[in-house]
């Protein structure tokens, strides 16, 4: 019995273990070991893996709709970007006079636009619990709405991915306009500090770099809770034979409800986190292709593990960073190809390959161990 | 109110009353003023060729399609033309469709979990904890439909038999007053099609049970009274040795 969820446990154990020992000893490395040791962590390194952080955390929450629920949405770029937007404005409002053109009361962007007063909707964001919850709530909400409306008319599979796209191309349309207020197509930038400190020091660097660590240790959690409850079997049961878990009686749309709006605010947390450690938000962050990755990196890791999906998060971009820097004009052939190799070759992913995490039985059918003749119900047994 | 075999029947007598009910797609009339009704208790077999209604009858009764016209009603006063297939299954129809559907990437004994008869609502699924008394319902269910050593088991490892039992295993769970069940034993060995006669009748003891089916044998071994379909109507009503005499009957089914 739940021979599923046991297997999902050991690969949890590992990232939990992987996630505090990063937040705790690349801050470690980073500030305490001198930079002429062979285990000091330089500061760009740090910025680096943050950035990976992020991406993983923005990747286990598309796997929790994708992977457990089968709802693949194109459009998880936009949850992150909003969330990246809310943790902008609020950098924004701490930069006061010390802009370009030193106006306490408006950002640069609108002083040169020749605005006279901050519109209202930026109101508010100078407060952090503020900004926090504007990071939460603008991303649950809008997944909020458009699922209520896209899950009660029954739009389900390429549909409902095609609308998913047209949201986050829809949404980067409308911020690249200046009118709209968020800076246009140069987005938010010139960040100075957060809560008082310094955004540049290495010590907060180092700080942003743990909370991200320790942000995707607690959306395992979360997300392992809510997969291993009832709920997450009524979710498998919905992804396997929607109409099945219909004419039991389940109210299908509300458990989607649920499930996307859960995943968008970690989105947005994963944005919120993002955007000081790279130092901007903009536009480019709504990107179609940008959601599109991110599918990628849940597939080429595993999906409806969790774990599989922080491990190909980090895995591609590792591999991007790599690969732009030597063979830049190569880089989107190879992730195109290693798309395909994967949908081909690993259909549960990396993790569904290795016989520890459980590769060949449960969640992880398919696979390697399929392909070599190797019974696929094993591990259940 | 309906005439049939010139026996007044109110509704109220009825666990299922179908009547006057027209569904059409695109011009085709899938169901033509069909009226039936199943009384509480009753095990019915519904025969008839393809395109005669029948699983449009069960998309009717279940939610899915809405009619175009007439009347559905469970146990009597329960409109089912105004409820989604969600609240008619909580309501207490089950449901087991043609091909087997169940939750391939979950065990055995999961499947019987997830139709457990109780709360749907999602929040309180967070965190739902199984009782002992539930656990034994779902106990006692395997052993009815003889999966109990495939406890363990994914159900998509199990037979394509074994999982229409599953699944019938399920429509219990659901604790229902009327299941509907259509074609159990499509695809199944001569011995399952056996034990599966053998399964429904035991289950119609305690329950309302609309069988669909194709196979005669099956039919003739489930003993029970038989409506024909044809064209989206009720061609004859009566035991298969009636139906199966009927020239009506030979002309557009038995006969081919």
């Amino acid at each position: 019995m739940r021979a599923s969820l046991l297997i999902n446990q050991r690969g949890g154990q590992v990232l939990l273990a992987c996630m505090v020992a990063l937040a705790v000893g690349v801050p470690a490395l980073n500030l305490m070991v001198p930079a002429s040791s062979a285990f000091h962590v330089p500061d760009y390194m740090v910025g680096l893996v943050g950035k990976y952080l992020c991406f993983a955390l923005l990747a286990m929450a598309l796997d929790l709709v994708w992977g457990y629920c089968g709802i693949l949405s194109l459009g998880h770029g936009a949850f992150f970007a909003l969330g990246g937007y809310a943790m902008g404005m609020h950098l924004m409002r701490q930069i006061g006079d010390r802009g370009v053109y030193g106006n306490a009361e408006l950002p640069d962007f609108m002083v040169f636009l020749n605005w006279k007063e901050l519109p209202w909707y930026w109101h508010g964001f100078d407060v952090f619990p503020f900004a926090m919850l504007m990071v939460m709530a603008v991303p649950g909400v809008l997944a909020f709405v458009f699922g209520w409306f896209a899950f009660r008319s029954r739009v389900t599979g390429v549909y409902l991915s095609i609308i998913t796209q047209a949201m986050t191309f829809a949404l980067m349309l409308a911020f690249f306009r200046n009118d709209m207020g968020f800076g246009g197509n140069n987005g938010l930038t010139d960040f100075k500090d957060l809560l008082g400190f310094d955004l540049q020091a290495p010590g907060v660097r180092a700080a942003l770099f743990a909370a991200s660590a320790m942000a995707v240790a607690l959306a395992y959690l979360l997300c392992r809770a809510i997969t291993a409850s009832r709920l997450g079997r009524v979710l498998l049961a919905i992804r396997d034979a929607e109409s099945r878990a219909r004419f039991l009686g389940y109210r299908v749309e509300y458990y989607k409800l649920f499930t996307f709006t859960v995943s968008a605010v970690l989105a947005g947390i994963a944005g919120a986190l993002y955007v000081p450690q790279v130092g901007i938000i903009n536009p480019s962050e709504f990107a179609p292709a940008a959601s599109i990755e991110v599918v990628i990196w849940v597939a080429v890791g595993g999906r409806g593990t969790l774990y599989g999906a922080v491990l190909g998060a980090m895995l591609v971009n590792y591999a991007k960073t790599y690969f732009t820097g030597t063979l830049p004009e190569l880089w989107l052939y190879m992730l195109g190809g290693l798309f395909v190799a994967t949908t081909i070759f690993l259909p549960k992913g990396i993790v569904g390959a290795v016989p520890t995490f459980g590769g060949s039985g449960g969640k992880g059918l398919g696979g390697l161990g399929k392909r070599f003749g190797r019974p696929s119900n094993q591990a259940a047994e | 109110m309906m005439m049939i075999e010139n026996r007044t029947i109110e509704a109220a007598d009825t666990v299922l009353y179908v009547d006057g009910v027209s569904v059409s797609f695109d011009g085709f009339k899938a169901l033509n003023k069909l009226s039936f009704f199943v009384l509480a208790g009753e095990l019915r077999a519904i025969i008839g060729p393809n395109g005669a209604g029948k699983t449009t009858m069960m998309d009717v009764v279940t939610g899915k399609t809405r009619p175009d016209e007439g009347e559905v009603f469970f146990q009597g006063d329960v409109d089912l033309t105004r409820l989604d297939e969600a609240r008619i299954a909580n309501l207490g129809i089950g449901r087991k469709f043609q091909k087997p559907t169940v939750f391939e990437t979950q065990t055995v004994f999961e499947n019987l979990e997830l139709a457990l008869a109780g709360n749907r609502k999602a929040m309180e699924s967070l965190f739902f904890r199984l009782s002992g008394e539930q656990a034994g319902r779902i106990d006692e269910v395997m052993e009815v439909i003889a999966l109990t050593e495939f406890r363990n088991r994914l159900a998509g490892s199990l037979s394509h038999g074994q999982k229409q039992w599953l699944e019938i295993g399920m429509l219990l769970m659901q604790e229902p007053d009327l299941l509907l069940v259509d074609e159990p034993v499509a695809g199944m060995t001569d011995a399952e099609t056996e034990q599966t006669a053998r399964l429904l009748r035991e289950i119609a003891q305690d329950h309302s049970v609309v069988v669909v089916e194709h196979d005669m044998e099956f039919v003739k071994a489930l003993d029970c009274r038989v409506t024909v379909l044809h064209e989206g109507s009720v061609l004859a009503e009566g035991s298969l040795e009636t139906v199966q005499q009927d020239q009506r009957v030979i002309e557009v089914y038995l006969g081919r």
